[in-house]
Formats: C-alpha cells, sequence, structure tokens
C-alpha cells in the first residue's frame, strides 16, 4: 500500500534537486524552473498530508501555492525580460551592479 | 480460498504501488536532468514531464481537481509562460560552465546532501500515519468539497488572491512596458541609415537556394559557401545552424565532370 510517507518522502527528493538546481544554475530562467520545482515538491506534501488528515485542508492550501506561484511566475518573467533587454543577457552573474 | 472482492482490492492496491513507483522514478529522473540539461528549452520540457506526473500523483491520491489544475494552470499556462520568455531572450542560452565563485558547485553539492539528510530525519522521525479512510470528499465530491472549503473557512484568503493577480498583471505590463526616447525614425531616416550601413539591399533568406528550405539552414552563395547572414542570429549564435551540406547543385556538376 501506498502509504502518505511515501509521497513526502518523493517530495523530499524533488525539493532537494530544486534547491541544488537554484544554487547551481546561471540562467536566471533555468533558476525560476527550479523554484516552480520545489513549489511543487511542497504541493505534493500538502496533498499527502491532505491525505493523511481526511480533510481537505491541505488541498486548499496547495491550491493557493499554485495561485502565488502564478503571480511569482508572472511578475519574474517581466523583470527578466525587462533585464534582459537593458543587458542583452539572462545569466544571474550579469545583473550585479548593486553588488557593493 | 480468498475472498474475490479482497483478491481485487489487493490487485488494485499493487496496481497504485506500481503506478507511485513508475510516476516517482519518472518524476526523480525528469528533475535530476532538468538541473543537468545545458538548454533551456530541455529544462523547461523535462519541468513539463515533472509536473504531468505529479498531476498523476494528484489524482491517485484522491485530489482530482489539484491534478486538472496542475495540468491547466502549471503545464498550461506556466510552462507556456516560461517558453514564450525563453523564445525571447534566446533560445542560445546555454548556460556557461564555468563557475564564478570558485567551489560554489561543491558547496551546493553539500548542501544538497545536508538538506537531504536533514529533511530525511525529519520526516523519518515525524509519525506519517496511514491514509485515513477514504471519505466522500477524495473522490467525485472533491470538487464541491473544495469549493465549500473556499468560499467559506478560506473565503478571506481567495478574495485578496484575486488582488494579487491583478496586482501581478498591473505590474508585469509596467516592467515590461517600454518608453520610447528617441524619435520615430521617418522613413527619409531609415533610407539614409540603411545606404550608410553598406548593404542596402535586404538580408538574404535562409535556404532560400539550398537543399532545404529551414529556417535554420543558410543560404548558398553563388560560389557555393554558406552565408551567415542568411540565418537569424539567435539560431547562428548558438551553434544550431545547419550546414547545406551536398546540394543538388553540386551533385548535377559532378555528374557532368563525370560524363
Amino acid at each position: 500500500m501506498v502509504s502518505p510517507a511515501h509521497f513526502v518522502a518523493l517530495s523530499v527528493i524533488l525539493f532537494v534537486i530544486g534547491g541544488v538546481g537554484v544554487l547551481v544554475r546561471r540562467n536566471a530562467l533555468v533558476v525560476f524552473m527550479c523554484v516552480e520545482l520545489m513549489l511543487n515538491a511542497a504541493n505534493l506534501a500538502f496533498v499527502a498530508f491532505a491525505r493523511m488528515h481526511g480533510a481537505l485542508d491541505g488541498q486548499v492550501i496547495a491550491f493557493f501555492v499554485m495561485v502565488v506561484a502564478a503571480a511569482e511566475v508572472v511578475v519574474g518573467l517581466a523583470i527578466l525580460t525587462s533585464i534582459f533587454r537593458a543587458r542583452r543577457s539572462a545569466s544571474v552573474d550579469d545583473a550585479s551592479l548593486m553588488k557593493y | 480460498m480468498t475472498h474475490p472482492v479482497v483478491l481485487a482490492a489487493s490487485a488494485a492496491t499493487t496496481s497504485r504501488e506500481l503506478a507511485f513507483w513508475i510516476l516517482a522514478i519518472i518524476a526523480v529522473v525528469a528533475g535530476l536532468g532538468m538541473v543537468l540539461a545545458r538548454r533551456a528549452v530541455h529544462c523547461a520540457v523535462l519541468l513539463a514531464v515533472v509536473m504531468l506526473s505529479l498531476a498523476v500523483l494528484y489524482a491517485m491520491q484522491g485530489a482530482p481537481f489539484l491534478a486538472f489544475v496542475q495540468v491547466i494552470v502549471y503545464t498550461g499556462a506556466v510552462l507556456m509562460l516560461f517558453l514564450f520568455v525563453l523564445m525571447i531572450v534566446g533560445i542560445t542560452a546555454a548556460d556557461s560552465i564555468v563557475e564564478t565563485i570558485r567551489g560554489q558547485r561543491l558547496a551546493a553539492g553539500v548542501f544538497g546532501i545536508g538538506l537531504l539528510a536533514l529533511l530525511s530525519l525529519v520526516v523519518g522521525h515525524a509519525a506519517i500515519g496511514p491514509a485515513s479512510r477514504a471519505k466522500v470528499a477524495f473522490g467525485a465530491g472533491n470538487v464541491s468539497g473544495i469549493a465549500r472549503l473556499l468560499f467559506t473557512t478560506y473565503v478571506f484568503p481567495f478574495e485578496v488572491t484575486s488582488a494579487l493577480l491583478i496586482t501581478a498583471a498591473l505590474g508585469a505590463m509596467v516592467l515590461t512596458h517600454r518608453e520610447r526616447t528617441t524619435p520615430k525614425p521617418t522613413q527619409r531616416r531609415l533610407v539614409r541609415q540603411r545606404i550608410a550601413s553598406g548593404r542596402p539591399t535586404p538580408l538574404p533568406g535562409p535556404g532560400t537556394y539550398a537543399r532545404h528550405n529551414a529556417v535554420d539552414m543558410p543560404a548558398l552563395l553563388p560560389d557555393g559557401t554558406p552565408s551567415e547572414l542568411s540565418v537569424s542570429e539567435v539560431i547562428s549564435g548558438g551553434g544550431q545552424m545547419g550546414s547545406p551540406g551536398v546540394t543538388a547543385l553540386d551533385r548535377g556538376a559532378s555528374d557532368q565532370e563525370d560524363a
């Protein structure tokens, strides 16, 4: 029988993969995709816990996470396009004007 | 002898287990591939694979509504947006492998292993019980159950969500809006610019005189050399330009020589 623990373990693995991806990748778009992967992993855990408790609240929270993620992507990609327009690059290393 | 109902139930359990393991492996492999793939487009496609398998996993856990929202909102809208921006930014946007901070990749690996160990410890210690007995809300009544919660307990966050979405849409429009800082060029100025640039004619189209007419195939000049100018910079800059190879013209010429 597949228990909620299995799903939580899968979500842990996916979350770690996403986190490492955020740290390793240099392309801002791919960094964004890794953040999305982390959000998805969190959602999976929410759904698993909703199943465990037999209540729908976890699913509703996962729904809200999806909405916030969609808003985040819209604004993030808009920032990315404007940075690309100004600097002709999508690398996170190049936008370092405010470093010091 | 085992009762047929019990047998059927155990068969359903094994098929669920099988589905879980297949989907889990697909999701983890695709996730790893996303981190390792060098081209951003491959990353996007692999992310789509992860999201679709997660959608099926949601459906398996009695969340059909979330499964559909996952497919429609994430795979449909968010990933399409990603691909759209990818086309603007340039499909060539392959990551450089140069480390800007020394030892960063190693540190990230160590961090990842540490985080995995920590989270596994926490999850292992937590008492994650078995799934509670199936209720109506996890099957056919899922949508109405979620709707009831959304419009009663969570009605305020739900309304705040609409404000968030409107703000995000407006923000995106403001961020991508570009003010014109120079006067609009007149036709006279454009013509002067063109003559002054040294190339008064339009650029050659791709592949017109070569074997293919695909956009990544450079046109052949009269002397047989491929013309880089005929291919869009987005394609030629990323090393994705095709090679015209042997053309019908070449073959004809060699035939004549043989004869």
